[in-house]
């Protein structure tokens, strides 16, 4: 751990070359697919919280008349749907995008133009799911979309059809990104770069690739399923030909169980790069961390059933994936020990991204031994589809990765920018949304223990709901004000926030040697590393020796400073070229699918017609694309 | 396996970690989430296999009249029209199987001939050292047993269909369709990509430069010839 790491030198910020909105629509670069992945999941999760606010303004007080049943229907699929697949994956895929070639030490992804192609098959596909609101079709059937109610016989409408086609084109965004990040981390890290040096987000990032391309082909295939008996009138959900609605519930937790750690590690190694350098000392138990992410994912293959716990499995079965989810804990439980013993005796500075970052310590651990309540069989039972279980799963998931992301948000905000957030707003979005999500998702606890089911729309007076429900909503309000503060915290300082520099926190990994915003090319000379936190190695010897003075106002408002850095050309670095085609791809593929929907409009021609039009279009696309090289000839 | 052109060491391009191109990586974990898909499926093939409350059954004799089954041999007293033979038809699968089963031959034929090219005379002297030289012949070789296999398959499902077995019929159909279909598409795009491949060939040759694209297509259809020997095994062969 002695000296190392050839870092470039050069610091300050430069001006894209290019700009306008076709340079957007073209662009390849990944560190601006990371900003249409943050911006439009951003949009996204705006849209998911004014739905989970009606929710509660439905709920606030006994027989609640806002919205009707079938719109409160509407409403929490949509929300679910909205915050996992619109929201925190392509929020944790904006991190992805931004951080693996950074941190790795290289100059992109392994195919920078599948990597657009991820991104515009994510909003395409986006818009096609909220499209169904304004036909009056939003899908109706919950996030997980249980048969027989997505069948044809209960559901007629085109509501399911929108849920099903929209979570297959999102699928191929979600597996298309992860063949691609997993080549990047295996096949571009910089010498010196050995897996057991790789940054903490990395490794998880590494490890969530291999949770999507391994669990979403089994969705893919449950949908296929659904999609194929809705279409075509075959009988794998139905109960008449001997189908079993028990094995979408199957196929569906095989699946969505890895998911939610899809959901969660990115958060996990977020939190894991904030906390060493907030503290000013190196992670704990760096290896155990891997392992601990490894053994999580795995172990996460082998535990679907605990949420078919209700539907009478037998002694053995529940047993058996009671005892696999309660193994979970202690992996889980070692990460957050770890985080505590990071912080342990450190130099800890309390800027936002820590704050956010303590909270999900904190909190996701209330979430994580709730879950371990549920993981026991007889207890479940009684827990089952009541508002406990909602407690539990938004403790993981707003107050664990929530938390861990906007801790991402307010730590790379510069990395992105060039500009740090404002720490007085970024203070009043911290204490804001953590009071509303622990005054929301606290009492529900308290109202599921009383027995108060999931999914109804509405209430009778004298059950003991009262109080806790209005509890509830009233947090939905702070974590509104506090989600507003924070966008325009984002929106503000992006214009006029202090100037970060290439390392506004005194962090120790190899994105912070280079300016912000990095230039396209991102490393000048291929960083050689020697150690796990190569900056620190040359900056701080004595690691708690020179504690930055933390964030002060330097220059708020004020133009980045005019130095000049060098362009890829003048460098003699091969750059990758700006391409429409993965943007027409993700469209024609996108209006493919979507053509299906034709179909239940007694359009059977039509529809055949359309896909027919559309799989050509994207076939002329992919060769368009694949015959065309990548970087001109040099 | 062959050595791997490492397409991205010229200029200004690091050298890969591995030393293997990116595709190479690439098509792997392609390949691994691909075995999830095919897992689900022959899964749910295995799972309702037996389940299915009306007939025509793949192994079984069925009477739609009686509803009665029998393994053994046509059921006595089953009225005209009323009797349907067990479905699978496994001689003619063999067939299909064998075809696919000699296109993965031609492949590794396909990729010797792309990766010697630039060694001519390396298959030995005489005519048969030449049929061995040309990429093109086996280009072509193996996109003709695969869409060899397609036929066979074309046949399989219209003469089912004809037999009274639709993907509506009962969860067999539905089941075993859905499996073998998404098993056709695979190989109809392995059949595509070759044809590309041999477009290329044909325009201006495939060398040792591009062994990688032959590589990667060669690892893809191995994969999906694998692919259809679990199924012929698990489908056809076990009862």
């Amino acid at each position: 751990m002695a000296t190392t790491a050839a870092v470039p030198t050069y610091s300050g910020t430069s001006e894209h070359a290019e700009t306008g909105l076709w340079s957007w629509l073209t662009t390849v670069d990944h560190k601006r697919i990371a900003a249409l992945y943050l911006g439009t999941s951003l949009f996204w999760f705006l849209i998911g919280g004014i739905e989970a606010t009606i929710i509660r303004a439905q709920l606030a007080f006994p027989n609640g008349k806002v919205v009707s049943a079938q719109v409160f229907n509407e409403l929490f699929t949509m929300h679910g749907t909205t915050m996992i697949f619109l929201v925190v994956m392509p929020l944790s895929a904006a991190f992805f995008n931004l951080l693996i070639p950074l941190q790795i030490g290289a100059r992109d992804v392994a195919f920078p133009r599948l990597n657009a192609f991820s991104y515009w098959v994510y909003l395409f596909g986006s818009i096609f799911l909220n499209v169904s609101w304004f036909i009056g079709s939003a899908p109706d059937g919950g996030w997980f979309g249980y048969t027989p109610l997505t069948t044809l016989a209960y559901s007629k409408n085109l509501n399911i059809d929108f849920w099903v086609l929209g979570l297959q084109i999102l699928g191929v965004s979600s597996l298309a990104a992860g063949f691609n990040f997993i080549t990047t981390i295996v096949n571009m890290r910089a010498p010196g770069m050995y897996f057991m040096r790789m940054p903490i987000f990395t490794w998880m990032a590494f490890i969530v690739q291999f949770l999507i391309v391994l669990a979403f082909p089994v969705i893919t295939i449950a949908l296929i399923f659904l999609q194929f008996d809705r279409f075509f009138g075959t009988n794998f959900y139905e109960i008449a030909q001997g189908g079993d609605p028990l094995l979408w519930q199957h196929l569906f937790w095989i699946f969505g169980h890895p998911e939610v750690y899809i959901l969660i590690l990115p958060a996990f190694g977020l939190v894991s790069e904030v906390l060493p350098t907030f503290s000013r000392k190196p992670l704990f138990g760096y290896p155990v961390m891997v392992y601990s992410g490894m053994l999580i994912a795995f172990l996460g293959f082998g535990v679907w059933a605990h949420h078919m716990f209700a539907v009478g499995m037998g002694p053995i079965a529940d047993t058996v994936f009671g005892v696999t989810t309660m193994l979970i804990a202690i992996p889980t439980g070692v990460k957050i020990f770890n985080w505590i013993f990071t912080m342990w005796g450190g130099v800890l500075r309390f800027t936002t991204a820590m704050k956010f970052a303590i909270t999900l310590v904190a909190l996701f651990t209330v979430g994580g031994i709730s879950g371990v309540m549920h993981a026991s069989p007889p207890a479940d039972l009684q827990q089952t589809d009541t508002y406990f279980i909602v407690a539990h799963f938004h403790y993981v998931l707003v107050a664990g990765s929530m938390m861990g992301l906007f801790a991402g948000v307010y730590y790379y905000f510069p990395k992105f920018t060039g500009r740090l957030l404002d720490e007085t707003l970024g203070n009043w979005h911290f204490w804001l949304f953590f009071i509303g999500v622990n005054l929301t998702f606290f009492p529900m606890h308290f109202s599921g223990l009383y027995g108060m089911p999931r999914r109804i729309y509405r209430y009778d007076a004298g059950q003991g709901w009262e109080l806790f429900n209005l509890l509830s909503s009233i947090g939905v309000a702070f974590q509104a004000v506090g989600t507003i503060i924070g966008f325009w915290n984002f929106w503000r300082s992006s214009k006029v926030g202090a100037i970060a520099g290439a390392d506004p926190w005194g962090a120790p990994t190899l994105e912070w040697s280079i300016p912000s915003p990095p230039p396209d090319y991102n490393f000048a000379t291929i960083p050689t590393v020697t150690s796990r936190y190569p900056l620190w190695d040359v900056k701080s010897p004595a690691l708690t020796a020179d504690v930055p003075p933390g964030v002060v106002d330097r220059g708020r408002g004020r133009t980045p400073p005019t130095i000049r850095i060098p362009t890829a050309r003048e460098l003699g670095i091969p750059m990758p070229n700006p391409s429409i085609k993965p943007l027409f791809a993700a469209l024609f593929m996108t209006l493919m699918f979507a053509s299906l929907i034709a179909i239940h409009k007694d359009k059977v021609q039509l529809a055949v017609a359309l896909v027919i039009v559309f799989a050509g279009a994207l076939t002329a696309s992919l060769y368009a694309w694949l015959l065309t090289p990548l970087e001109d000839e040099h | 396996m062959s050595t791997t052109a490492v397409a991205h060491a010229h200029a200004g391009h690091p050298p890969t970690t591995t030393g293997l191109d990116h595709r190479k990586i690439a098509i792997w974990a392609f390949i691994g989430s691909e075995c999830m898909l095919f897992a689900s499926l022959i899964s749910t093939y295995l799972i309702y296999k037996g389940r299915s409350v009306t007939g025509p059954f793949p192994h079984e004799w069925w009477c739609r009249a009686t509803k009665a089954t029998s393994a053994a041999g046509p059921i006595a007293g089953c009225p005209a029209g009323e009797l349907f033979k067990p479905i699978l038809n496994i001689p003619v699968t063999s067939q299909s199987t064998f075809v696919l089963l000699m296109s993965s031959l031609a492949m590794v034929l396909a990729l010797a001939a792309v990766e010697n090219n630039d060694k001519p005379g390396w298959a030995g002297p005489g005519w048969g050292g030449r049929l061995l030289e040309s990429s093109k012949l086996w280009l072509l070789t193996t996109a003709i047993l695969g869409a060899g296999f397609l036929c066979y398959q074309a046949y399989e499902f219209t003469s089912f269909i004809h037999e009274g077995l639709t993907i509506k019929t009962n969860l067999f159909g539905s089941s075993f369709f859905t499996l073998t279909g998404f098993h056709g598409a695979h190989v109809t795009a392995g059949v595509l990509w070759l044809l590309t491949l041999l477009a290329i060939d044909i325009k201006r040759g495939l060398g040792p430069r591009d062994a990688l694209l032959v590589d990667i297509s060669a690892l893809y259809w191995h994969f999906v010839d694998v692919v259809w020997i679990a199924i012929f095994t698990l489908v056809y062969l076990i009862r």
